[in-house]
């Protein structure tokens, strides 16, 4: 066999290798470089997994990791049935749609800090409408003192910013069921019900693939808005894990451990991830055969 | 089980119809036999579609009413008429298995489980889709996904007819025939009304009993296949139907026979006595190539004509020659003779057809 060789091809993929190279990663290899070593100034010594081991046991990252899994399930609880309602109710056709798609989407147009702003306002006992509206009802309401109200109302926000990108997707994954499936449903009698659990919900696990995974990474890495909203108190109550990360590593220098932070945060998004994506995969696949009646 | 009878049918999508052409359907009475195979054919956009909508009760038609045996079904949902309707392509269940898929339209009329399951797999014995039962629809290929839809069409065995919107065109054509095999033998099992959709003669005439021809919103003819091709009633049925279609030449009646051009054609006395009190200025003849004599020599009954060209279609031939200044079409059988360049035609009287206004002229002794 005489087979010619041809790998030019391969040069066409140069230009987006030095892209990524600069991207993501030469900055993560720093990273990696920090984890292992122990760096002053010009010297460096090899430390092995000393820091990996130092951070994993460190109990205050241990409750911040805990608490940024609570905070991530409880928003997805909330955001995906909430926003697939929404796009279910939303009008499908005529001025109304557009002027309910521009309404839905608006909260998805505010930078982070200024909702963590916009709520730290809203909240507040003297003039904010919420805080005040609260008080007024006669319940003690203060996200500064009072741990339940500071995480209820971290989540309210939440849910306030991105329950519209999950509406989104499913109003759009919505539009594009075509309209026979509807008339065969209503030919075979289908219930409310069961034209969504076996229609619209099946064809939107593409979309809700995405919107998942977009949400949970997302929320695992979030910042800004309870930075600013409550700073990450009372105590440590709303503290996650990325607030955890930037006062370690900025705050008090300590770079070594930081490093092996970052990565171990980058793996478990990587994991939980992988586990979303498969587990939804899976619910498309057959049952496994075992009598071999396929 | 029911005769459904269109009475004063019609419909339109615009909301201030001012002319016949805003109409899909052109008012019409019609009526659907209990028990029979019928075929309803036409071109793309002529409204057949619309015709089965308004049957299975997905449109409400703008005018007139449909009539399920005796009763007026207009403001009846598809559920209360009990209709069944497969659809152009493919819909599934995706989630669910083929046997839930089969199971479906059974479940969500309570039927109980013991009655389900040997109805699903008689059904899915007749499609073939028994070795899929436990696959979830998603995974299947077009033409399997296609027998599910079919199959949750048959699987309910009191309806009042099911309807067919063009089931086979995503199906390859060797079970393409298959299926249409299956349907009638259904058919002929379970004494349903059956509806087919189709722009398809082929397909019409393996399947149906009856085919109806609808053509700008119009039905033009109701009939068998035979007399859909020996009489079509209407121009577009002549052109539609048959492969190639009617030979047609606009011609001017004169005191002895028909004129087309300055060529003289004899017709039927009957036809001409019609033809000549007529007033209209579109009379047409018409002849199917088939029937178009082909002599080999010259004679007096025969035109001279010159041949454009000879297609030769394996059993048999397709002659192309100019009449005058149309180009019309004979059919050669496998073993005559074929001419070159000069050809000497007739048409034999009985087969020639006279259409005034597009509309067949019928003939006293037909």
């Amino acid at each position: 066999m005489n087979k010619v060789e041809n790998n030019k091809a391969w040069f066409l993929v140069l230009p987006m290798l030095v892209l990524v190279s600069f991207s993501a990663v030469i900055p993560l290899m720093t990273v990696v470089n920090y984890s292992i070593q122990d760096i002053l100034g010009n010297s460096a010594f090899f430390v092995g997994t000393e820091w990996f081991e130092k951070t994993l046991n460190d109990p205050d990252l241990q409750g911040a990791l805990l608490r940024q899994f609570a905070f991530s399930f409880t928003i997805l609880a909330i955001e995906v049935p909430l926003g697939i309602a929404i796009a279910l109710l939303m009008p499908k056709k005529g001025w109304q749609a557009s002027a309910v798609l521009i309404l839905v989407i608006l909260p998805l147009l505010v930078p982070w800090n200024v909702v963590g702003s916009m709520w730290q306002i809203f909240t507040r006992g003297d003039i904010g409408l919420m805080g005040y509206g609260i008080n007024a009802l006669g319940y003690d309401y203060s996200i500064t003192s009072n741990a339940t109200d500071a995480w209820v109302t971290i989540i309210l926000m939440d849910v306030w910013h991105w329950t519209p990108l999950i509406a989104l997707l499913c109003y759009s994954g919505l539009r594009a069921i075509p309209e026979a499936y509807y008339q065969a449903a209503r030919i075979d009698r289908a219930s409310n019900w069961a034209v969504f659990r076996y229609i619209q919900l099946p064809k939107l696990t593409n979309v809700l693939v995405i919107g998942v995974l977009l949400r949970f990474m997302h929320s695992f890495m979030i910042y800004a808005e309870p930075f600013v909203l409550t700073g990450g108190g009372p105590g440590s109550s709303t503290t996650f894990l990325s607030q955890s990360l930037t006062s370690m590593a900025i705050g008090q220098q300590d770079l070594g451990p930081s490093a092996a932070f970052s990565i171990i945060y980058f793996l478990i998004i990587l994991a939980v991830s992988y586990v979303f994506y498969i587990a939804i995969m899976n619910m498309q696949k057959d049952k496994v055969n075992t009598q071999g009646g396929a | 089980m029911a005769e459904i009878t269109l009475s004063s049918l019609a419909h339109t999508y615009e909301t201030n119809p001012s002319s016949p052409e805003d109409y899909a359907i052109r008012k019409m009475d019609h009526v659907w036999h209990q028990g029979g195979a019928y075929a309803l054919l036409g071109p793309s956009g002529c409204g057949k579609s619309t015709m089965l909508n308004i049957i299975s009760g997905l449109l409400q038609p703008s005018e007139g009413d449909v009539i399920f045996d005796s009763r007026i079904v207009n403001d009846l949902s598809p559920e209360e008429r009990n209709i069944a309707q497969v659809f152009q392509f493919p819909v599934v269940y995706d989630t669910m298995t083929v046997f839930e898929n089969l199971a479906f339209p059974l479940r969500n009329i309570k039927t109980p489980a013991h009655k389900i399951a040997p109805r699903v797999h008689e059904v899915a014995e007749i499609l073939e889709l028994t070795s899929v039962l436990k696959r979830k629809a998603k995974n299947l290929n077009a033409d399997e996904k296609q027998k599910v839809s079919m199959g949750r069409g048959l699987v309910r065995d009191d309806v009042s007819a099911i309807l067919f919107d063009e089931p086979l065109t995503v199906i390859d054509p060797q079970l393409k025939w298959k299926l249409r095999r299956k349907l009638k033998q259904i058919h002929e099992q379970f004494n349903i009304t059956m509806i087919y959709v189709t722009h398809d003669q082929l397909e019409a005439s393996t399947f149906a009993e009856k085919i109806a021809v609808m053509y700008e919103g119009k039905m033009v003819q109701f009939g068998s296949p035979r007399e859909l091709f020996e009489r079509p009633a209407h121009t577009f049925v002549g052109f539609f139907i048959g492969s190639p279609g009617m030979n047609f030449l606009e011609v001017a009646i004169t005191d002895s026979g028909a004129q087309y051009g300055d060529i003289a054609i004899p017709i039927n006395p009957h036809q001409h006595a019609i033809a000549k009190a007529s007033d209209s200025g579109n009379i047409k003849l018409g002849i199917r190539p088939e029937f178009v004599h082909v002599w080999d020599d010259r004679n007096d009954e025969a035109f001279e004509v010159n041949v454009k060209d000879v297609e030769d279609l394996g059993t048999y031939r397709i002659m192309s020659f100019y009449f005058g200044d149309s180009l019309l079409r004979a059919r050669l059988h496998e073993d005559q003779r074929v001419p070159q360049k000069k050809a000497y035609v007739s048409f034999p009287e009985q087969w020639l057809t006279l259409y005034i206004d597009e509309y067949r002229v019928e003939v006293g002794n037909e």
